[in-house]
């Protein structure tokens, strides 16, 4: 692994808001990453109570055929995902890419991959004009980020033009992702997980 | 929320605030750990700098807000949203309840907006017969409890654990631990059923930008994108003052916001959205998108010379977060929707003045908000402006008229102070203080020990002191005294004098010279305030003196900073107007910095010395450095906990709201005590007076001094 001066500002900095790190050298890592980390988790909590009335998304747990646990990976490349999807057969785990609106209560990891970073702020560049992208970041409990150290920039003034070239192209969502979901509402006290995640995995990926 | 009709009603209110223990205990928390951790979160960056940026980048959208809106408006329909302008917050409601319906839509979600809180959007939503569910913890929290936010990043900043608990409890018909983790677990699983079922999300902006069509939020929960995502149908509100040129203005404030906010590098999530985009909830799977901004009095505020600065405000909340009058009280009282110094502002415009009547006289004018303002907004000077409008507006009360009507004849005033001595004879016991006041003088005053007007105005024994000047001066220095020296304080006058004589300052003390105007100012005597700044200007002969020199650095303060905008409508006064406020200095910078004092010129003694910075010296003229080393160069220095935070004097702020200034005081003087130093000393008189009188109340062996006095003390 080579560390440049921004992956390693990038990783201090998010260290610093519980963003939890590592560095990896090919996708292959990426999968091994979030199988390992599906398999050693608490299945998810469901979060709907019985009689939900929703004209908008499934008002009940997906059904998960065989499998015990659930990832989901939309925004994969084609064999990317399939790849995935053999792995997660083996161990159990359901690998999906889209019908987000059927896990609104709930769903364990998603694997999503960032377009840009931004070193200083320990940021994540998340593309989410697919609505599929947009929930999988929002529904899991671990979400795991893919970083390529190639698009890592120092600031966010050094994103800008990019950013600024795909708004300019027509509808789209782009998000900065830099932890997990969290407030401190109850007395200044910090706690994660209060609407979507509760763990930002940040996987720097050698490229 | 602003309920009191009138001041009587408005301090019952605040000490019913000040009676909270927890909400005491945790504002005093809050504020300690958030100047610590916006110290870290800054470090290494140029915050002036980033704050000019944003006020440039502000002002500009400010003066182009018009175009702005077509641009933004044309891009954004391109993309297919709905944009609406709506000139009132009436009219903002209704819109907004109109698109629910005529999409069909019965269950709303809201993630966090202050404009929505602003137009009071729930009431008229739920009145029409929609359910409103808000999503961001704290304000689900105050929703339920039918309150108003108390701050504006953090709406239940005022609520314990366990009122949460108790709620919780309530609402979910189970026992629920005061466990913070397990019940923030109970709000993720409670909201996810309305996320759910909402058909429509309403959310605030952060930014809209003009030349794509994006609008930003920036949350931390998360609440926002799924409000934004899950729903068929999306409504933002937005303040026409969020329009920006481009998104590197936006990044700007993205950059400073959170900073300033919770002393966050960035929050979790930068949403920022660009056209309808996909939706699977709809059967073309296209959101449903509108935008709606408001102006409420937002495009005239542009065109206001004075308060249109207000405009650039982010709401990042750190007025409040610095705010020594919040930090007593809270939200709900120092504030209506809008929370802290630009609530008292915003109060004024959005909400009118029957609300900001109170609210805008309780601000002691410390200038704290002003100093970490994101946008560098003179919010205090806004803040005085309005006292004025409202003056003019609905005639001012008595005794402000009254004192403006005395400040602008100065020998009425001074032979009014001068009869005030031979007054006081029966009430000082031969004293230094004021022993027995009448009822009427005294109620609330208790506090702190008043001083009496001293025997001889330093008028009277300027003569003597001119003696003493040297014979072949060095520099040319004109005093300007202010009342409190020179009626109350002389001593403190004769002290400093020695030692600017002493190294070789042939001091002039004209004799024209009256109050400098501060206390009519912050009344709102506006008249008064321009007639005796002119009457000072006046007084000196401003060309003939190498520095003019006050003791008092509220003096000092207001005369650099407000003095050229008060006469900015002569131009006769220009040229002295500019040379007074090129040459007026503070004593410790002309000590140290001009006169070149250092230890070699004292005898340092064994006596530990402990120091409280003036407001308007520390923020007011940013001069930090100097007294310090000064103390240390003729005492052991021990510096105090938060030397920096107002003493709770505020000239009339004291006797308008004297239980404020008194908690303030009891701090002020707790972190006195506990810094072990047997002295301590302050470059103001109106610190001296109040410190010096609640030590004497409280019985305190600390000596309070002005830093003339300890320094003469040593001198060698």
């Amino acid at each position: 692994m080579t560390a440049t001066p921004l992956a390693s500002l990038f990783m201090e900095k998010a260290n610093a808001v519980s963003i939890s790190v590592t560095e990896v050298a090919s996708m292959a890592d990426v999968f091994s990453y979030a199988l390992h980390l599906c398999k050693e988790k608490e299945p998810y909590q469901n979060l709907l109570p019985k009689g939900v009335n929703s004209t908008t998304v499934a008002a009940k747990p997906a059904d998960l055929g065989d499998a015990q646990k659930v990832i989901a990976a939309p925004g994969l490349a084609e064999e990317d995902l399939k790849a995935l999807q053999k792995l997660g057969e083996k161990e159990g785990i359901l690998v999906i890419s889209c019908g987000l609106r059927n896990f609104v209560a709930g769903l364990d990891v998603s694997v999503t991959m960032a377009t840009m970073g931004i070193a200083e702020t320990a940021t994540c560049v998340l593309d989410c004009s697919d609505e599929e992208v947009r929930l999988a970041s929002m529904l899991c409990e671990d979400h795991v980020m893919v970083l390529p150290k190639s698009v890592l920039q120092q600031s966010s003034f050094d994103v800008e033009q990019a950013i600024e070239a795909l708004q300019k192209k027509g509808p789209r969502f782009i998000s900065f992702i830099s932890g997990a979901s969290r407030t401190a509402d109850i007395e200044r006290v910090l706690a994660l997980g209060v609407h979507g995640p509760l763990q930002l995995h940040v996987l720097l990926l050698e490229a | 929320m602003q309920t009191a009709s009138n001041l009587k009603e408005y301090r019952k209110e605040l000490q019913e605030a000040l009676d909270n223990e927890f909400l005491r205990t945790a504002m005093d928390k809050f504020a300690v750990a958030y100047k610590s951790n916006v110290n870290n979160v800054f470090a290494g960056l140029d915050r002036k700098a980033m704050i000019a940026e944003v006020a440039a980048a502000k002002d500009a959208a400010i003066q182009n807000q018009e175009a702005l809106f077509a641009e933004f408006k044309a891009n954004a329909e391109k993309n297919g949203v709905h944009v609406h302008l709506a000139r009132t917050a009436q009219e903002a409601n209704e819109l907004i309840a109109s698109i629910a319906k005529e999409n069909n839509c019965k269950r709303i979600i809201k993630s966090k907006s202050m404009t929505a809180e602003e137009t009071l959007l729930n009431h008229v939503l739920e009145d029409a017969g929609f359910e409103v569910v808000e999503t961001d913890l704290g304000e689900w929290i105050i929703q339920m409890r039918h309150e108003g936010p108390t701050h504006m990043v953090m709406p239940a900043i005022h609520l314990s654990r366990h009122q949460v608990a108790e709620l919780f409890t309530s609402v979910t018909k189970e026992q629920q631990s005061d466990d913070i983790q397990k019940l923030v677990k109970v709000a993720r699983r409670q909201l996810r059923r309305y996320f759910a079922e909402a058909d429509m999300g309403v959310t605030g902006a952060n930014f809209a930008l003009a030349d794509s069509g994006t609008i930003g939020i920036c949350c931390n929960e998360g609440n926002a994108r799924l409000t934004m995502t899950l729903p068929r149908v999306h409504v933002a509100i937005c303040g026409l003052d969020k329009l920006a040129a481009s998104l590197n203005d936006a990044l700007k404030v993205v950059k400073i916001l959170p900073r300033n906010a919770t002393g966050q590098a960035i929050t979790s999530y930068v949403n920022m959205v660009t056209g309808a985009n996909e939706c699977k909830g709809n059967p073309e799977d296209k959101k449903i998108m509108h935008i709606v901004f408001l102006d409420n009095g937002r495009s005239a505020l542009a065109k206001d010379p004075v308060c249109g600065e207000v405009l650039r405000c982010v709401r990042c909340g750190a007025c409040a977060n610095v705010c020594p009058v919040y930090r007593l009280v809270g939200g709900h009282q120092m504030g209506h929707i809008y929370i802290g110094a630009v609530g008292l502002i915003l109060t004024y415009f959005f909400h009118g003045r029957e609300k900001a009547k109170q609210l805008i006289q309780n601000c002691i004018n410390c200038g704290a908000c002003k100093d970490i303002c994101a946008a560098g907004i003179d919010l205090p000077a806004i803040i005085q402006e309005i006292r004025a409008r409202l003056n003019e507006e609905e005639g001012a009360p008595i005794e402000s008229t009254l004192l403006g009507k005395v400040l602008a004849n100065r020998k009425l005033f001074h032979t009014l102070l001068r009869f005030g001595r031979y007054a006081q004879k029966p009430i000082t016991g031969n004293t230094p203080y004021l022993r027995h006041l009448p009822q009427m003088f005294m109620r609330g005053q208790e506090f702190r020990a008043l001083p009496a007007l001293a025997p001889k105005p330093f008028r009277d024994i300027w003569d003597e002191v001119k003696r003493n000047n040297p014979v072949q001066p060095k520099l040319r220095v004109a005093l300007f005294a202010g009342c409190a020296q020179d009626f109350i304080y002389p001593e403190q006058l004769v002290a400093a004098a020695k030692l600017m004589q002493a190294k070789g300052a042939a001091l002039e003390f004209p004799m024209g010279q009256s109050c400098c105007g501060l206390p009519v100012q912050m009344m709102g005597e506006r008249k008064a305030a321009e007639d005796v700044a002119q009457m000072n200007v006046h007084a000196f002969d401003v060309a003939k003196y190498d520095y003019i020199v006050s003791m008092c650095a509220s003096c000092s303060s207001h005369i650099k900073h407000s003095y050229p905008s008060l006469l900015k409508g002569q131009p006769s006064e220009q040229v002295a107007v500019q040379q007074m406020v090129d040459k007026m200095t503070d004593f410790s910078s002309l000590l140290h910095d001009v006169l070149g004092y250092t230890e070699d010129d004292f005898k340092k003694g064994q006596e530990a010395v402990t120091y409280h910075a003036p407001c308007h010296l520390c923020r007011g003229l940013g001069v930090t450095k100097q007294p310090r080393d000064l103390i240390a160069a003729a005492a052991d220095y021990k510096p105090s906990a938060e030397e920096d935070v107002c003493c709770g004097f505020g000239g009339s702020y004291s006797i308008k709201f004297p239980e404020m200034s008194s908690a303030t005081l009891k701090r002020k003087l707790d972190n006195m005590e506990a810094s072990g130093a047997s002295v301590l000393v302050t470059d103001c008189p109106g610190c001296v007076m109040q410190i010096r009188g609640g030590a004497e109340k409280r019985g305190s062996k600390v000596k309070v001094q002005h830093l003339a006095e300890l320094l003469v003390s040593k001198m060698k």
